[in-house]
């Protein structure tokens, strides 16, 4: 009987962390714009206002182009169901996740790839030339990404044998060293590879509609509405995924452990203060560093993917 | 009662026996190609289909041999049904079968006379090809072998009359030969020193060979079913002789034909050389990440849909060749798990592969019919007109680009989970190569879903780039079971890898003496060693993605509301655009060719800001053609010529040289 209370209450605490990151996603991105306004000397529009854009967007009339096919309507609700689910399996708060029994750490990459693939289809769907722009764009910077990330993961899977993500957290959350020097490489790398696929400057930048530096916004030109509604919802999710894996790998000091539900609210005001200063940070880069040219973007993820190679040897050869 | 009863190989037997004569019914019914398309090919799937439910209870079963009455005297051929033979049959069978069901309806346009001596050597490749896999000595190994490669080239030539396809063939038939040739001399230092009768597999088993002639023979096996398999640098005949083969043959030469080499070298390094060598395993390993990445880089550049599968397919084969080498490396370190974990990643990719790959072969098929367009530059948007063969291939190509639940993901997680175990072999060197080897692998991953994304994108999304296609109709009711088939083969792999990893246990048992099992005590997850080290279930993934989905359409709809509005896609301000403005397939993979523009030989011819009638053409070339394969093509042409001294035509000069010859012998022996 205890057996199966203890997976009830793990599967209500995963419901919970679905309901809470579904909500709580768009919230960053509010507190890293209104960071950043701050940083420009503006005043910002509020913490709030990816919600009010979500409901305004949700309101409007849908408008698609006229050979339009079933595939990009169908690819916002894909996008934002695999970000939705990438955010979900990653340990925020506290480690019992049923889920991500069922979703390693390989199969984290592969949704973050097949929401990929889906809207870089959907991109080409209409056939102008600023979709496909987008769409080839994104496959550049994401087959150099993308391998980096995961070479990023074997080395936290290497130090706790393990590709389950509450096993690695609870392996790096009671290390015996300080820092693994392999995991410093693997958090530059990160950084990089952070910056990449959530179209962050230098390689993309999210609050431009100027055609020569487009990418993610070349692609979901199109999308209106609700469609755009949820893709901008599914970046906030996977915004809010990278960076609760960031704090999950190389920072989980503070997160409850299995059963332990008396830890969880300190365990959440230890997240929220992760969250805070790792949004800040993220402005605070965006806002020092330039937009580099397209072309330079493999060298700098090129960049990534060999100091995350350089960990993994490191951890080989040193075993660290 | 299991004694005397019929045993899978007879069964085996009876199904080769029928596809032959379906073959030889095919090329005598010349006259009434309605009856080859309706009757002889749909039987033919029933074989296939029979034969992959064969394969799947010799799989249980233990090994059955046979020695056939046939052959020359003294050296009758040897048969045999194990494991291994038993899932490349499945393999064979269950693709064939799609492929089969897809041919009855594409060969329909084709003109009775040339229909039925397809017929003949569809069949006879598809007999060539199971009796590689049964064959139990090297003599019935090479008939096979040769009935394989010859059957395959006529295929290949179908369209004989276009010189590009002769050239294409020809390219074929002399990799192929060069190629069986040391697969031959491989065979031959295994049996060396055995006797004449020594010709038979189980002899070359009981051998024992040095270290020196075991390499030997492993280097000329791997030399040779590389050639076959298209590994670096032998794949130069891939690219060529797929697009000049009618769609269903590249699926069968792509989908099947390459596993029969994988096959070869898993029979040849675990079951006919007893022991490995450590350094095998890296040759091996090294070979494949270096076909990988070339393959996938070139696919990324082409703008021929085939050539750009067949480039996939080289792709594809080096990420087997890895997961060889890297069962190698472990088998020779003891490391039995791993060893079992790798090679079950090699075999479900082969599987995984084979389906997937013969999908989307087929489905350019079905492209080629309706719209008669090779150039992806001049297809686009046909997922309006082709809905059945759009959606079907999209399958495909997420799987192939390995994203889950689809199977590709499945042997990818299986292999990544071999490189993430490795630590603690005992030679340090081998020690540093995984890691980075594991990086190559992912990025070879990441780019086929670059590939995969131009693939689909430019053929079946955006605008018709020319009027014509605006005529293209979909895949007929053959076509789209034959695909529909090879789809949910995709799917199922998908979904239930718990039961393929538990049948390929059997198989690993086999060739290792060890196998895989599953950790989790549940069919719905898959746990290759441990469930606190890595699992992984499709099923709940699938689920929660399909879950997600419903919940937010049925929220976004309900809460809101479902209006929508059709408009002309936002212009730019520049409303004079048209179709061919958009990317090509050229445009799409320009990118990654100025990224690895020093692997390329890049030919250009950009038109001046002055020409009245511009053209452009840029042409990416292989730059082992011109390192490798001209300057042997100029020293073969330099020593014909040499020996065309020697002939004058005149029969007494010859007469004088077999005179000298004979002196000369007699002299020295």
């Amino acid at each position: 009987m205890s057996l199966n209370l203890e997976l009830i209450f793990a599967i209500l605490f995963q419901l919970a962390q679905l309901l809470l990151v579904v909500l709580a996603a768009p919230l960053l991105t509010g507190w890293v714009n209104q960071c950043q306004a701050w940083l420009q000397n503006r005043s910002g529009a509020g913490v709030l206002q990816p919600y009010r854009v979500l409901r305004k967007l949700l309101n409007k009339d849908a408008v698609i182009a006229y050979n339009a096919s079933p595939l990009f309507r169908v690819t916002p609700y894909i996008v934002f169901g695999c970000m939705w689910l990438a955010a979900a399996i990653i340990p925020i708060i506290a480690m019992d996740l049923p889920f991500s029994q069922a979703a390693d750490v390989i199969a984290l990459v592969g949704v973050f790839a097949l929401a990929r693939v889906f809207i870089a289809l959907a991109a080409m769907d209409i056939g102008t030339s600023f979709g496909t722009l987008g769409a080839r764009r994104e496959m550049l910077v994401s087959f150099l990404a993308e391998p980096a990330l995961l070479m990023v993961l074997f080395t936290a899977s290497m130090i706790s044998h393990s590709t389950q993500l509450p096993n690695i957290v609870d392996t790096l959350a009671h290390h015996q060293f300080v820092l693994y020097p392999s995991l410093a490489f693997a958090a530059l790398a990160f950084v990089i590879v952070l910056l990449a696929e959530n179209a962050r400057i230098p390689v993309d930048n999210p609050s431009t509609h100027l055609e020569l530096t487009m990418i993610h916004e070349a692609m979901i030109l199109e999308y209106s509405a609700r469609h755009l509604a949820l893709i901008e919802w599914a970046s906030s999710l996977k915004l809010f995924a990278y960076i609760a894996l960031g704090i999950a790998l190389f920072c989980p000091y503070g997160i409850a452990e299995v059963g332990n539900w008396a830890g969880l609210p300190l365990a959440i005001i230890w997240l929220l203060m992760k969250l805070l200063l790792a949004g800040a940070s993220l402005a605070v880069l965006e806002t020092v560093t330039a937009k580099m040219r397209i072309f330079r973007a493999p060298e700098f993820l090129g960049t990534a993917f060999l100091l995350a190679v350089l960990g993994l040897l490191i951890h080989f050869l040193l075993g660290v | 009662m299991g004694d005397v009863g019929i045993l899978p190989l007879d069964v085996v037997g009876w199904l080769v026996q029928f596809w032959i004569a379906l073959g030889v019914a095919g090329l005598f019914l010349q006259r009434k190609p309605q009856f080859i398309n309706n009757v002889i090919f749909p039987l033919s799937a029933m074989v296939s289909l029979l034969l992959a439910v064969a394969g799947m209870w010799a799989l249980a079963s233990s090994p059955n041999i046979m020695v056939l009455p046939l052959g020359l005297p003294d050296l009758p051929f040897h048969l045999r049904l194990d494991q291994l033979s038993a899932f490349f049959l499945i393999l064979l069978g269950g693709a064939s079968l799609g492929i089969s069901i897809f041919s009855a309806g594409y060969f329909k346009t084709m003109a009775g006379g040339t229909l039925g001596l397809l017929c003949l050597e569809y069949h006879l490749f598809l007999v060539g090809m199971a009796l590689v896999l049964l064959a139990n000595d090297a003599y019935m190994f090479m008939v096979a072998w040769e009935t394989m490669a010859l059957s395959s080239y006529f295929l290949v030539t179908t369209d004989h009359s276009v010189p590009d396809i002769r050239k294409a063939g020809y390219l074929y038939l002399l990799i192929a030969h060069v190629g069986a040739i040391s697969i031959l001399l491989s065979f031959g230092v295994m049996q060396a020193g055995l006797g004449i009768g020594a010709y038979t597999f189980d002899a070359m088993r009981a051998g024992h060979l040095t270290q020196f002639w075991s390499s030997a023979a492993f280097l000329l096996a791997l030399f040779g079913f590389g050639a076959k398999a298209g590994v670096l640098p032998m794949h130069v005949w891939l690219p060529e002789a797929h697009p000049a083969a009618p769609s269903p043959v590249s699926a069968l030469m792509s989908g099947i034909m390459l596993k029969t080499a994988i096959y070869g070298i898993l029979r040849v390094t675990f079951d006919l050389l007893g022991t490995q060598l450590w350094w095998w395993g890296v040759l091996a390993l090294a070979l494949g990440l270096i076909t990988a990445v070339f393959g996938v880089m070139f696919a990324a550049v082409q703008g021929d849909m085939k050539r750009l599968l067949a480039y996939s397919s080289i792709e594809n084969i080096g990420l087997l060749l890895v997961g060889i080498g890297l069962t190698i490396i472990f088998h020779v370190y003891g490391k039995n798990t791993l060893a079992a974990l790798a090679l079950t990643a090699t075999l479900y990719h082969s599987l995984n592969h084979a389906m997937f790959k013969s999908l989307l072969f087929i489905g350019t098929g079905s492209i080629l019919h309706a719209t008669g367009e090779r150039n992806m530059g001049r297809l686009g948007g046909l997922i309006h007109r082709m809905p059945w063969a759009a959606v079907l291939m999209l399958i495909g190509v997420l799987a192939i680009a390995g994203l889950p639940p689809l199977n590709g993901f499945v042997s990818e997680w299986l292999l990544l989970q071999a490189f993430l175990l490795s630590p603690g072999l005992p030679n340090n060197y081998i020690n540093m190569l995984v890691p980075v080897a594991a990086a190559v692998i992912a990025l070879a991953a990441a780019l086929a879903a670059y590939v995969m994304v131009k693939f689909y994108g430019v053929i079946f999304l955006g605008q018709p780039r020319e009027k014509a296609l605006e005529h293209a109709h979909d895949a007929g009711t053959w076509e789209r079971i034959g695909m529909g088939w090879l789809a949910l083969a995709c799917v199922v792999l998908g979904l239930a890898p718990v039961f393929v990893v538990h049948q390929l246990d059997m198989v690993t048992q086999m060739v290792l003496g060890t196998h895989l099992g599953n950790a989790a005590t549940d069919w719905v997850f898959l746990a290759p060693v441990d469930t606190e080290r890595a699992s992984y279930s499709p099923l709940y993934f699938l689920l929660a993605v399909l879950g997600v989905w419903l919940l937010t359409s049925i929220a976004v709809r309900r809460l809101y509301h479902g209006r929508l509005r059709r408009s002309p896609p936002w212009d730019c301000g520049f409303p004079a655009q048209t179709p061919r403005m958009q990317d090509t397939a050229e445009g799409f993979g320009n990118p990654i060719r100025r990224i690895f523009e020093p692997f390329f030989q890049i030919e250009r011819e950009v038109p001046s800001p002055f020409d009245t009638h511009p053209r452009y053409h840029g042409q990416s070339d292989d730059r082992l053609w011109y390192i490798l394969y001209l300057p042997i093509k100029h020293i073969t042409e330099k020593l014909a010529s040499l020996a065309g001294l020697l002939q004058h035509g005149r029969i007494h000069l010859y007469l004088t040289y077999t005179f000298v010859t004979l002196i000369v012998l007699l002299v020295f022996v």
